[in-house]
């Protein structure tokens, strides 16, 4: 049976956990997903896993422009913005 | 009467006839609104008024939906609207573009009016997981309205909505309609364009109406239906105006039972739901329908296939909610990654966050083949457990839950035992094919219980016309809370 | 000290390209692919990655994507398909990027390159279809990055090479080559400018005789092919020196830093290359047709490698020549045109590769953004060919003219008084004269000394004003001095 590595995991996701928040999770988590690994008595031999539900193929658009949309309007709304930018927390240079 | 409390179909004979106004149908409504929402908190947004003074006369066109007014779950993109998805975290979206469900309702003449409650990102079989607090039950305030879709079902059920939209990715549509006494539907995947839907489970999701009969469902998924270019998934495949098959002849069709559902103490099926149950078959007997018991041998694990595949795709489908763009952010924050933990870690409940980090889990890296491929690949065998039962019969029917509505908090502790209750919902979605419930009894405690018809790709008119025949010897529908 | 390997150690390259497509559209939605607009003014809901919206696969990018495929000789898989790739950055709106795992729209063919040992095969391990992220801007605002989304949802190819290159001389000459057939085949404008080309490497050294391949350094943030052979050549060094020291080296990513002139380690987090890849629920499959094979296929022209080969041998020129002569579909053109008028081609190609190329260079045009055509530069070298206009005159008074005035050759060597003389009669008179005046020179010439009669061709270019023909000059002056000489 697994043991979820909430620290691993939940950095992965960005989420982020209060202390006692993951007390109560950890255990919720392991027991779904021990639930989950009853899967494991299933033969699967020779199946392929399902990539669609129905077997649609081929659906393009053309290369035309489609107008955009008023941005004004919808920057408004935004968490941040500077001019038409959104704005996020200065990105420190990569390098160590 | 009031106007309210009409079916589309009885309001569209008198707007037809101009013995009502678009405007009378709306005042209606708000009011019902106004006096009948407050103790069930179907709506999210409970600002009638608001949607009358933006209601524009629109060129009267013969659609039976003209002058209608419905209610929109809080998941699907309403242009110049708030969508949340009953979550803090988008909280100011206002959405900049209708989706296409929307749109081609509007084209024929119906009304947006009002956005109604839901779980959180529509995970969970409660309402209770929302943001701006649970929804009740009409038939009783104590008792959930089921979920996700549970404002949806609420407000059809109250009369404070002629008919709703919801979407479904492992029962949301149906389990509330049956918890309600609702009809609800889940069409074949890709058969409604998910365009606009903000996405839970991309593979599963599909939107569907709730409505006071199947006469009104018909009505409303043959507006709803369609292949849209937006939508890659959507279905290039014409839609059949479904209300002219209502009232054909159902003799000799044939209905399977799976006899996995009722096996005894299976998922907890309660004795009245159980009993309701084979009571239809009675009926459906009576209508000159032959049912016989199949086989659904992998019926056992569409919970556990359900349960690594949604939270999967959901994990990858939520991570657009990091405080960039749109929504909410955290205050503050001290850098990128900060910015990223908070936003989403304030921004998203705990059942959220439960399916995120189950679903990053099933995707990470070691664990890939053992979860989500696996899970496909079972979810390939359910499928064929389908076809093969398909070969032998039109339709199957199954209770729509195992129970009838259950008590506000019973079981928000236990996340299992919730996700257990979608037992005979979940594998409509896994295989892709149409399912819907209507009403089929009351339980001891008189609260409405379900009956589910599953049936083939893209066979929503049999499967309308079978419960049509159902409904027209029953009464269950016409009861109200 | 940085520098190639030396011999006792071997060098391992592999690069992955990605080239922007040219198309209208992005690869999703129907916004303009555009180059400078203003922030945020090229996005639509689903560019933006809005909730609720979805992709739908814009046709010209799967065409384009396969044309290249064939162009390099790979084959195009039955099944394409598209996954996620899940991580979380600000300029990625989805939090992932749609882009091929498993599936990818080709596998295998080969770039072949020029090299000093000869040609050489590059082999493609993998060409895939990619949407692009949008632009991060770190210096317009204090404690805050910037976000554009208008490159968001571009359409790329990423091109996997095998580790078959070995040192950054091939690594420049597989880009060079791979920007040329890209340009040729109308897939990519290639513009470096505009971003539309960028490249990672992946380089390990090895001492000669392992036979295992050293820790793949993966380097990033290199802006132009010469940067992408300076980090190699850093790089190369950084761990031959580590190797020859007996350190250790990690399998790690680090950056280009085109100021410093150095690679730093990327700061490495232990779930950097977790990306959770899955099947994109959102898109369907694709299927290559028979009928799309064939359509692409016709529509890639012949490659600057056959060209190049054309050339070679249909105008005998060098390799080296053939190869420059055709990188560009452009002057390749041109000095077909005028071979048909001029048949001294390896004089034409001298021009073209010489004064022509040295111009477009200075200038940072391309030939069609100049005045030149071919009649002209045909013109021009006819004037050389018949003695009336020296080759030097030719290169620094009259070509800067035909090729920035558009002007006719004849008529700049005219006005500018140019025209050479070179009839016998009238440069005798002169030799004639240079002779009867400098008897001592005469003397030194008989006496055995070459160079005197260069000082004689120097009094008669002089006398000429520059105007005489300098060969013939020298021609008549060896000969009239031999006359007088007579038999010692």
């Amino acid at each position: 049976m697994s043991h979820i590595d909430l620290r691993y995991t939940s950095h992965l996701a960005r989420l982020g956990f209060k202390p006692e928040e993951l007390k109560v999770f950890g255990p919720q988590v392991d027991k779904i997903l021990h639930f989950v690994e009853q899967l494991n008595k299933v033969d699967v031999e020779g199946v392929e896993p399902t990539s669609h539900p129905l077997p649609l193929a081929n659906v393009f658009r053309e290369d035309k422009i489609a107008p955009s949309i008023e941005m004004e309007e919808f920057l408004q709304h935004c968490p941040s913005r500077h001019g038409s930018f959104f704005k996020v927390p200065k990105i420190i240079e990569e390098k160590s | 009467m009031d106007l309210a409390q009409k079916t589309v179909f009885e309001l569209s004979e008198l707007l037809q006839k101009g013995s009502c106004a678009p405007e009378d149908v709306l005042r209606s409504v708000a009011e019902a609104i106004r006096t009948k929402d407050g103790a069930v908190h179907a709506y999210v947004d409970f600002d009638p008024e608001r949607y009358l003074k933006r209601w524009k006369k629109m060129p009267k066109t013969s659609s039976r939906l003209w002058g209608i007014p419905f209610a929109v779950k809080d998941n699907l993109c309403v242009r110049g609207e708030e969508i949340t998805c009953a979550s803090k975290i988008l909280k100011n979206f206002i959405s900049p573009y209708h989706a296409t469900v929307i749109e081609k309702l509007e084209e024929k003449g119906a009304i947006v009016f009002g956005r109604t409650n839901m779980d959180e990102f529509a995970f969970g079989s409660s309402c209770e997981t929302s943001c701006y607090g649970p929804t009740r039950n009409p038939w009783d305030l104590e008792r959930v309205p089921g979920g996700s879709s549970g404002g949806s079902a609420a407000a059809v059920a109250n009369d404070t909505a002629v008919f709703a939209l919801g979407t479904d990715t492992g029962g949301s549509v149906r389990q509330p309609a049956s918890f309600c006494g609702v009809t609800g539907i889940k069409p074949t995947y890709s058969r409604v364009s998910r365009y606009g839907l903000i996405a839970f489970a991309s593979s599963l999701d599909q939107i569907g109406p709730l409505t006071k009969d199947v006469r009104d469902m018909a009505l409303v998924l043959e507006a709803a239906a369609g292949h849209d270019p937006r939508d890659s998934t959507s279905a290039d495949v014409p839609v059949p105006r479904y209300s002219d098959f209502l009232g054909r002849d159902v003799k000799g069709m044939k209905i399977g039972i799976p006899k996995e559902y009722f096996q005894k103490g299976l998922h907890g099926l309660h004795g009245d739901v159980e009993e309701a149950i084979l009571k239809a078959v009675k009926v459906l007997e009576g209508l000159g329908i032959s049912v016989e018991e199949v086989s659904l041998p992998l019926t056992h694990y569409a919970i556990n296939v359900y349960y690594i595949v949604a939270p999967s795709e959901a994990s990858s489908n939520l991570a657009r909610f990091d405080g960039v763009r749109f929504g909410r952010r955290s205050e503050v924050p001290s850098g990128m990654l900060d910015m990223y933990e908070r936003t989403r870690g304030e921004g998203f409940g705990a059942e959220a966050k439960r399916r995120i980090i189950l679903g990053t889990f099933s995707l990470s890296s070691g664990y890939y083949d053992a979860y989500y491929l696996k899970a496909m690949k079972v979810r390939t065998k359910i499928m064929q457990d389908f076809n093969a039962a398909f070969q032998k019969v039109d339709a199957l029917i199954t209770p729509t839950s195992p129970t009838a509505a259950f008590k506000l908090g019973e079981k928000m502790n236990d996340p299992l035992e919730m996700y257990l209750s979608d037992i005979y919902t979940i594998s409509a979605n896994l295989a892709a094919i149409p399912a819907l419930s209507v009403p089929c009894g009351f339980s001891n405690e008189g609260l409405p219980i379900g009956l589910q018809f599953l049936g083939k790709h893209f066979d929503e008119a049999a499967l309308l016309n079978l419960a049509y025949a159902f409904e027209q010897s029953t009464d269950f529908h016409r009861r109200t809370p | 000290m940085k520098g190639d390997a030396s011999p006792e150690f071997l060098t391992t390259i592999g690069l992955e390209v990605h080239a922007q497509l040219s198309t209208r559209t992005k690869i999703f939605c129907g916004c303009e692919v555009r180059f400078g607009s203003p922030p945020n003014t090229l996005v639509c809901p689903v560019c933006l990655g809005l909730p609720g919206v979805l992709p739908v696969l814009n046709r010209e990018v799967f065409l384009l994507g396969l044309r290249a495929v064939l162009a390099f000789g790979g084959a195009p898989s039955k099944l394409i398909k598209f996954d996620r790739k899940n991580y979380y950055y600000p300029d990625l709106p989805k939090g992932y990027q749609i882009s091929q795992y498993d599936a990818p729209l080709g596998r295998g063919g080969f770039v072949e390159i020029e090299t000093s040992g000869g040609p050489k095969r590059i082999r493609l391990n993998r060409i895939h279809l990619e949407e692009d992220a949008g632009k991060l801007i770190h210096d317009a605002a204090a404690d805050s990055s910037l976000v554009d989304l208008n490159r968001a949802g571009v359409p790329l190819i990423e091109m996997v090479s095998e580790p078959d290159l070995e040192s950054p001389d091939d690594a420049h000459a597989y880009l060079s080559t791979l920007k040329s057939v890209l340009k040729t085949i109308g897939v990519s404008l290639c513009d470096m400018e505009k971003g539309h080309l960028r490249c990672d490497a992946n380089v390990s050294v090895r001492r000669a005789g392992d036979a295992v391949l050293g820790k793949k350094v993966e380097v990033k943030n290199m802006n132009s092919f010469k940067a992408v052979k300076a980090a190699l050549q850093y790089e190369i060094g950084r761990q031959t020196e580590a190797l020859g020291k007996g350190e250790g080296l990690y399998q790690e990513t680090r950056l280009w830093d085109e100021a410093k002139g150095m690679t730093f380690l990327m700061r490495s987090k232990e779930e950097a290359h977790d990306y959770r890849y899955f099947p994109e629920p959102d898109l369907v499959p694709f299927f290559v047709t028979q009928e799309q094979i064939e359509a692409e296929r016709r529509r890639i022209p012949e490659l600057p490698r056959q060209k190049a080969a054309r050339f070679a041998s249909a105008y005998g020129l060098s390799a080296y020549d053939a190869n420059l002569l055709t990188q560009d579909e452009e002057p390749a053109e041109f000095f077909e045109t005028c071979a048909k008028i001029y048949p001294d081609y390896k004089g034409l190609a001298n021009w073209m590769t010489g004064p022509v190329s040295a111009y477009l260079n200075e200038k940072a045009v391309s030939l069609s953004q100049t005045r030149l055509c071919p009649e002209t530069l045909v013109g021009l070298l006819q004037l050389v060919k018949e003695g009336s206009l020296s080759l030097q005159a030719a290169r620094e008074k009259v070509f800067p003219e035909v090729v920035g005035d558009g002007r006719d050759p004849k008529e700049v060597m005219e006005k500018k008084g140019l025209l050479q003389v070179s009839d016998e009669a009238a440069l005798d008179e002169w030799v004639a004269e240079a002779i009867r005046s400098n008897s001592k020179v005469v003397n030194d010439f008989k006496s055995g000394k070459e160079t005197a009669a260069m000082f004689l061709v120097g009094q008669v270019m002089r006398k000429s004003g520059g105007k005489a023909n300098p060969g013939k000059v020298q021609e008549l002056v060896r000969k009239r001095l031999l006359e007088t000489a007579g038999p010692a």
